[in-house]
């Protein structure tokens, strides 16, 4: 499914700046796996999920999707096997776009975009019962401006936008953590119910050890640009908090960030 | 006055042509100033050989796409600024367009022009000519308004709007930027042509200071017209030309010179760009956040996300009626002022229409 084989990715190489990002990184995914990522700030989270998508060339290693190489693949034509959704509720939606063309844009996500109509009313009818789902209202509110939503709102909707086109790989980055934790849950259940109803393979990252826990199949931990603890499927099921904290003392000069700790 | 009016018409394609990029593609293209003159040249010097006059200004449409293109490709291929990467085609243009020309001057006294058959039948400066160039004008706008709406379309306004996102759905966003640019002059050059035939004589320098009278059109409209959709949008700067010319009529019949109505479009921009940060006018397209916009492309934009949350709180169906009218862009620090704003300059807009 998605195999990302010893990748390696240095910002600023030779300079006084040099930051090893990712150090000889490798993870399998297989169909329908869930594996949610944490660590510290700066551990290469992002990183990894942004050499995945194409945003940021790998310096070396591999990446595969069903079988296909893509690590050289530019970022829009990588679009075809991957929904993602950013930290950034601002990110994943055109402000100035409607509900519905957002949606189009997202309907079209890999496929040619030739001159038929943007918002037809076939599409308009499929958006309002994938709109339904989200249980905000949002299906009554087709023609508004997704700029009016609040970022609650446009976090639901980006990962509708992910989603509903079934992608092979779903990336998510930390998409709860600009959310008030009302807001967070919401889209947090709705990740659950999205992921869950399509079997969708995904890569999550999160900042929240216990959100970490419950959601997925598997689960690894970053430090440093390298995975330095991974439970597997069975493994995940007795995870808890403590044991997570537990295998991240272990690192020498290690602290997670306040808010992993208050969670 | 019906001049005015004729010249208002005819400039509205420019203004598409400058709404394009301006607004949908959110880049101040400098092409323009070559663009139009290419146009004006390769329509006239067509025209002289002999050309069919129609024929020679889809040839001058051609060239100005060719134009845009070039823009386009320093910009996205070769990573150039955009502000520059239109100064170095409309620089380059000079050349060109006295070589199509071989002169600095084309008089096109004695030739067939598009608009000979209005001419010879003494309808120029009449409601007839008048009404004959709304319709066509009013062509284009829905050519573009169609245009905008289909997937391609939709992929090209998201692209001046969210290019990270656009691109992270699949778009090839240097082709996007170079087909809008490419377009964008298409109108530019044509519009030129058009002024050639009209004026009957194309000169090297017809083109200078252009890009300014198509941001007055723009921004005239949209402060008029407002932007809540591409409809109203692009009728506001179609429109916005009009008032443009006729705002220079009247300085005109004040008894200003030919020769200030450059001045006296740069300050009508700088006063459009200004009375906003002074509270007048709140939903005219802030040209002067552009900087912030741009820098703010990748990370987050954190000033916004209050504004959106408050917007939140707002009932569910109330949220996209009033609030939606202004042309406030999304993104910009001016955004929460400007919704705020929404119902009075609303209100004050209807008078005025
Ligand atoms: N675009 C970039 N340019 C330079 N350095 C970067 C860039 N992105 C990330 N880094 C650096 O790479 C390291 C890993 O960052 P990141 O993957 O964002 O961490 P995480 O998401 O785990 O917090 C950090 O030290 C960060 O400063
Ligand atoms: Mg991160």
């Amino acid at each position: 499914m998605l195999k990302i084989d010893t990748i390696s990715k240095t910002f600023f190489p030779g300079t006084v700046n040099e930051r090893k990002a990712l150090q000889t990184v490798s993870l399998e995914l297989d169909e329908s796996d869930f594996v949610t990522v944490i660590g510290s700030n700066g551990a290469g989270k992002s990183t990894l999920l942004n050499t995945v998508s194409g945003r940021l060339p790998v310096d070396s290693g591999s990446i595969t999707i069903d079988g296909a190489e893509v690590s050289r693949m530019p970022e829009y034509k990588r679009a075809k096997y991957l929904g993602r959704v950013f930290q950034d509720p601002m990110a994943g939606t055109a402000p100035d776009l409607t509900i519905e063309q957002n949606l189009s844009l997202a309907l079209k996500r890999g496929k040619s975009r030739g001159l038929g109509r943007g918002t037809t009313s076939a599409r308009r009818a499929l958006f309002r019962d994938e709109l339904a789902t989200l249980e905000l209202g949002l299906e009554n509110r087709l023609k508004t401006k997704v700029g009016l939503l609040s970022g609650g709102q446009r976090q639901a909707l980006s990962l509708l936008m992910a989603g509903f086109t079934q992608p092979r790989i779903l990336l998510l980055d930390e998409h709860t953590a600009a959310l008030d934790p009302q807001r967070a849950a919401l889209v947090t259940n709705l990740t659950q119910k999205i992921v869950s109803n399509d079997g969708l393979t995904t890569l999550m990252v999160t900042h929240n050890m216990e959100q970490a826990i419950a959601l997925g199949n598997r689960l690894i931990m970053m430090h440093e640009g390298e995975i330095i603890y991974q439970a597997s499927a069975e493994e995940k099921k007795a995870l808890t908090v403590k044991t997570l904290l537990g295998e991240f003392s272990k690192l020498k000069g290690a602290t997670l960030g306040d808010r992993a700790l208050l969670n | 006055m019906f001049g005015a009016l004729e010249l208002g018409l005819i400039y509205g394609a420019m203004a598409l042509g400058v709404y394009l990029t301006f607004k949908v593609l959110n880049f101040p293209d400098l092409t323009v100033d070559g663009s139009f003159t290419t146009g004006g040249a390769t329509a006239a010097s067509l025209i002289i050989a002999g050309v069919n006059p129609f024929l020679a200004t889809v040839a001058a449409i051609g060239a100005g796409l060719i134009a845009g293109y070039i823009t386009g490709l320093l910009h996205t291929k070769g990573g150039i600024d955009g502000l520059l990467a239109g100064i170095l085609t409309m620089i380059g243009l000079w050349s060109i367009n006295l070589r199509i020309m071989g002169k600095a001057n084309l008089p096109l006294l004695r030739e067939d022009t598009v608009f000979t058959p209005l001419r010879e039948n003494m309808l120029l400066g009449t409601w007839v000519s008048i009404s004959a160039l709304l319709a066509f004008t009013l062509i284009l706008k829905f050519a573009i308004d169609w245009f905008l709406t289909t997937d391609l379309g939709l992929a090209i306004q998201a692209n001046g709007n969210n290019r990270q996102m656009i691109r992270s759905l699949g778009v090839n966003t240097d082709n996007t930027t170079m087909l809008t640019l490419a377009l964008s002059n298409g109108f530019v050059a044509l519009c030129g042509a058009l002024v050639a035939q009209y004026q009957g004589f194309s000169d090297i320098s017809m083109g200078i200071g252009l890009i300014l009278v198509g941001l007055a059109s723009v921004i005239l409209g949209q402060a008029v017209f407002g932007s809540r959709n591409i409809f109203m949008a692009s009728l506001g700067a179609l429109l916005g030309s009009v008032i443009y010319r006729l705002i220079i009529f009247l300085a005109l019949r004040a008894g200003l010179d030919t020769n200030d109505m450059k001045l006296t479009t740069a300050l009508l921009v700088v006063l459009a760009l200004l009375l906003p940060r002074w509270g007048f006018l709140k939903r005219i397209p802030s040209l002067r956040s552009r900087s912030n916009r741009a820098s703010s492309k990748a990370p987050a934009e954190p000033a916004d996300d209050p504004a959106s949350e408050a917007g939140a709180q707002v009932p569910a169906g109330t949220v996209d009626t009033p609030a939606d009218t202004p042309g406030v862009p999304a993104g910009t620090p001016a955004k929460a002022a400007g919704r705020t704003a929404a119902g009075t300059s609303a209100a004050s807009d209807s008078k005025e229409d």
